[in-house]
């Protein structure tokens, strides 16, 4: 009995340690290659990890190409794109929690749908439509785009943190003369303060990414975003891996950030709010 | 708060019932306003570009040209196959990464120390941006500085290592692979979290009866999971029959249009050929068969429900 545990034991580290690797294994890949000196890039290139390491690839990185701006572009973008989303959804998310209305469900129904329908389907009348009122090639823009793509799935995980906070408390306050708004913003949102974060880096985490509109909407590297920038960036040098990998490694940075802030509320959040199966 | 006139001659009851009612719609307003604005608008008038000449370069084009688009896409062969490839890369990512994600779930259920950081590890491809993951593993799959051909070789399986990437009878399987390695995560996450909230004590009570633990899984964990599998697959595989992203980045659709996906077929229309009209009918027969194909499961979904009960 205890030998089968036992084995049953290794057997289960064994299978997580093999789900590790397979997880870290690229991006662990990406850091080596990013600090191989351009000597042994050919001469050691399927070595674990290199005799010697250099970080004269992220120096010229930062010092001599665009990718600075791109990265604050990007941050930008992502930064204002995910204030507005969680604003917006926070006020959507504690309306669907919150009030009993007639057309709720219909509402909630058309959030989902735009969940649905194939994204890239809006990329030509997007560009028409934003082209005429100067929005193409503006970040602005990106960032209208990017938040209407992203609040009906923070609306949704706002909802759910929402319903975890008993409306025992607005009402008491509502009680004592406050209107809904007052308490909603002093009572509530303070409470579902965790849920704000946990929110604010999904839809950070998502702008980062997104690269479809950004290809389409964006032209120049003036304004371009971290993806556009890289796409062009290994279109014309595609031979500086060392430079590529070191770039991406830079992009690789806030989203890691944002996910370990957040990670310990993904499992929750997800129970709470979004899959109710 | 309600800024809308209201006539005077109405009495006050009236007006606070008006107050109540409005006060929802308030909180909405803002996304509702967004969300018609820049995905409702868009998606019709996308649905009009389909029977309209609409190229960007020309100034001329405009018209209305009917079913024409549609009568072409039936002629259009690399269509047809990006309709095939769709298909396969659709069908093969999704089940790779429901399996292995099924799997990583079932493991994390199990209390052992260090679970935490476990997770947070195995969960970290979820957040790498998906243009990165694109070019991370088109970088591994290249034999001038990935490990994968070299390996593959030395196993027997490749007879010198070659790029994956540009062999057309096995090209697809490169996204595929990167999509499977980005997405389990998500399976994991919310099968895990439908894991957690499968009442403990029906397993006392089954173990209690003898049943082993394989007995238990297919008794009680699968049927509870059943539901949330069958939404959870419903979502992404709509989800990543659109997702281009991974094709565009690592293949562009070739080589010889061996990976063209109906979304990155789309999107070289619109992109690379500005022929707007063009893409939005190609655009408009893929709304339709995720349509048709939700449909279906939604139905399949009600069924197996009715049948429960």
């Amino acid at each position: 009995m205890t030998a089968t545990r036992l084995f049953g034991t290794l057997a289960h580290r064994a299978a997580i340690l093999c789900f590790i690797a397979f997880a870290l294994f690229p991006l662990y890949w990406l850091l080596k290659v990013s600090v191989t000196p351009n000597d042994l890039l050919y001469s050691e290139g399927v070595r674990m990890w290199p005799s010697r390491t250099t970080l004269d690839h992220f120096r010229f990185v930062l010092a001599n190409s665009e990718f600075p701006r791109f990265f604050a572009n990007s941050l930008i973008v992502s930064g204002t794109t995910a204030l507005i989303s969680t604003a917006l959804a926070a006020l959507m998310g504690y309306a669907l929690s919150r009030f009993q209305f007639r057309g709720k469900l219909w509402l909630a129904g058309l959030l989902l749908v735009t969940q649905m329908f194939p994204l890239v389907m809006l990329v030509a009348p997007i560009f028409k439509i934003l082209s005429p009122l100067g929005l193409t090639n503006s970040l602005t823009g990106l960032v209208i785009v990017y938040t209407a793509f992203n609040v009906p799935f923070a609306s949704f995980l706002m909802q759910g943190f929402f319903d975890g906070i008993p409306s025992d408390l607005e009402q008491a306050a509502m009680i004592d003369g406050a209107d809904r708004f007052t308490a909603f913003r002093h009572i509530i949102l303070p409470l579902a303060l965790p849920g704000v974060a946990a929110t604010l880096g999904f839809v950070f985490t998502a702008a980062w990414s997104e690269m479809i509109f950004a290809l389409m909407l964006i032209s120049g590297s003036e304004k371009a975003t971290f993806p556009v920038g890289l796409l062009t960036f290994v279109s014309k040098f595609s031979v500086d891996y060392g430079q590529m990998m070191a770039a991406g490694v830079l992009a690789l940075i806030p989203a890691c950030l944002f996910f370990l802030l957040i990670q310990r509320y993904l499992v929750q959040g997800m129970t709470a709010g979004a899959v109710k199966g | 708060m309600t800024a809308t006139p209201i006539p005077t001659t109405y009495r006050r009851p009236l007006r606070q019932r008006l107050a109540v009612t409005l006060e929802p719609w308030l909180y909405c307003a803002p996304v509702l306003i967004l969300i018609t604005s820049v995905m409702l608008v868009p998606l019709i008038l996308g649905v009009s570009y389909a029977f309209r000449d609409i190229q960007l370069l020309n100034p001329f084009s405009g018209g209305f040209v009917g079913l024409e688009h549609f009568k072409a896409l039936g002629q259009d062969d690399a269509f047809l196959r990006a309709l095939r490839n769709t298909l396969w890369w659709t069908g093969a990512s999704v089940f790779f990464q429901l399996a292995f994600g099924l799997i990583l779930a079932l493991l994390l259920n199990v209390p052992f120390t260090g679970r935490g950081l476990a997770q947070a590890l195995v969960f970290l491809p979820w957040a790498v941006p998906t243009f990165l993951a694109g070019l991370n593993w088109a970088w591994l799959f290249n034999p001038v500085i990935g490990p994968i051909p070299h390996w593959l070789a030395a196993l027997g399986l490749m007879d010198e290592p070659s790029n994956i990437l540009a062999d057309p009878s096995i090209a697809m399987w490169g996204p595929i692979l990167a999509a499977t390695w980005w997405g389990i995560p998500f399976f994991a996450i919310t099968l895990l979290a439908a894991l957690q909230s499968i009442p403990k004590d029906l397993y006392e009570a089954a173990s209690i009866d003898g049943a082993s633990p394989i007995q238990r899984f297919f008794s009680i964990t699968l049927p509870y999971l059943a539901p949330v599998i069958a939404i959870t697959v419903l979502l992404r595989t709509v989800w990543v029959a659109n997702f281009a992203d991974l094709i565009i980045v690592m293949t562009n659709g070739g080589p010889a249009d061996r990976t063209q996906t109906v979304a990155s077929y789309i999107f070289t229309q619109a992109f690379k050929r500005l022929d707007f009209g063009y893409a939005s009918a190609v655009a408009l027969v893929l709304l339709a068969l995720l349509l048709a194909y939700s449909m279906v499961i939604l139905v399949f979904r009600q069924k197996l429900s009715n049948r429960d009960k």
